[in-house]
């Protein structure tokens, strides 16, 4: 089971290209989108990051960066973000694998990688939404879009 | 998984205004699979007559498909001379040719105003238009091109044309045959 709203987002710091790291308490203050997805280049993933893509203006309206994480090393993130001409960060979850997946609880441990999931997370650091997707599933951007409206109501 | 807004003033919408079976697609004119599904909904229309209506909204994945912006602006300016569904159409059946002389080219076929044409192609409100069906898409829960909503709920089965005309009939009443 995925950690749930309420629950505070575990902290991490993983590459998004092969010279940079983002973590996630850096962003403190902003709210953050965390798309946990199986591969680079698997079907699903390469129908869903494009719509996030599409959305990133519309996500910073509500103050939110969205982030790709998956076990992918950083290269390979960076030919599939500009194959796809993505406009946010993919983060590598990659050594030790799958270690924030792990603490997120969204490992599949006998596939060796994540679930599809999503989670939003406030300024606070503090976990508002979470949702775990069939894993042929592509979950789209609506739960997404619910969730920061809701914590924009509430000003979270 | 429900369509927000429901079909309104602002849709382009063909068929029978009171048939029993709205049908609505987000799509993007640059995606192969809504060339192909373009056929299926053709294919549907002819099997349900009067049972259907159908309306279209921009769901364009602009930074995978560099045209698909570009079109759906020629759809909508085509649009506001009152050729949308000929745009629609002939880009659908050109998914190769959708570059921007092309496009031009399209509207001259269509006796389009020319300048009136390119005026609305590049208009704020046009790019407006897009951006909104886009929006109302991501909330009503598109997953992808095309993604289809059946009297306000998301179509997550089939789309090839006999399972289309198979799923979509029953509702009707079993009025149509699928042949």
């Amino acid at each position: 089971m995925a950690l749930e709203a309420g629950k505070q987002a575990p902290d991490f710091s993983l590459n998004s290209t092969p010279d940079q790291k983002v973590s996630l308490s850096e962003l403190r203050g902003r709210r953050v989108i965390l798309a946990f997805y199986p591969a680079d280049w698997s079907p699903v993933c390469s129908d869903q990051l494009p719509i996030y893509s599409e959305l990133v203006p519309e996500f910073r309206r509500y103050g939110a960066e969205i982030m790709g994480i998956s076990v992918d090393g950083v290269w390979c993130h960076a030919a599939f973000g500009k194959h796809r001409n993505l406009r946010f960060p993919l983060l590598a979850d990659f050594e030790p694998k799958g270690e924030v997946a792990r603490a997120y609880e969204v490992y599949r441990k006998k596939d060796g990688f994540s679930e599809r999931a999503l989670f939003v997370i406030d300024r606070e650091g503090i976990i508002r939404w979470s949702y775990v997707s069939p894993i042929g599933i592509n979950p789209g951007a609506d739960g997404i879009l619910e969730a920061l409206e809701s914590m924009e109501a509430k000003k979270s | 998984m429900s369509l927000k807004p429901p079909v309104g003033p602002q849709d382009h919408v063909q068929g029978n205004p009171d048939a029993p079976i709205e049908l609505v697609e987000y799509g993007d004119f640059e995606c192969p699979f809504c060339g192909q599904a373009y056929y299926s909904v053709k294919a549907l229309q002819a099997a349900l007559g009067d049972d259907l209506r159908f309306a279209f909204r921009n769901f364009p994945l602009a930074q995978a498909h560099p045209h698909a912006l570009p079109a759906a602006q020629a759809a909508e300016a085509a649009g506001l001379q009152g050729r949308f569904w000929e745009m629609h159409d002939l880009l659908f059946e050109h998914q190769d040719m959708l570059d921007q002389p092309n496009l031009f080219r399209f509207a001259s076929a269509l006796g389009l105003d020319l300048e009136r044409f390119a005026r609305d192609f590049a208009s704020p409100e046009v790019a407006a238009k897009i951006r909104a069906d886009f929006l109302s898409g991501a909330r009503s829960g598109v997953n992808g091109t095309p993604t289809f909503f059946v009297n306000g709920e998301r179509y997550d089965g089939s789309w090839a044309p006999q399972d289309f005309i198979a799923a979509l009939s029953s509702l009707a009443g079993g009025v149509a045959v699928p042949p």
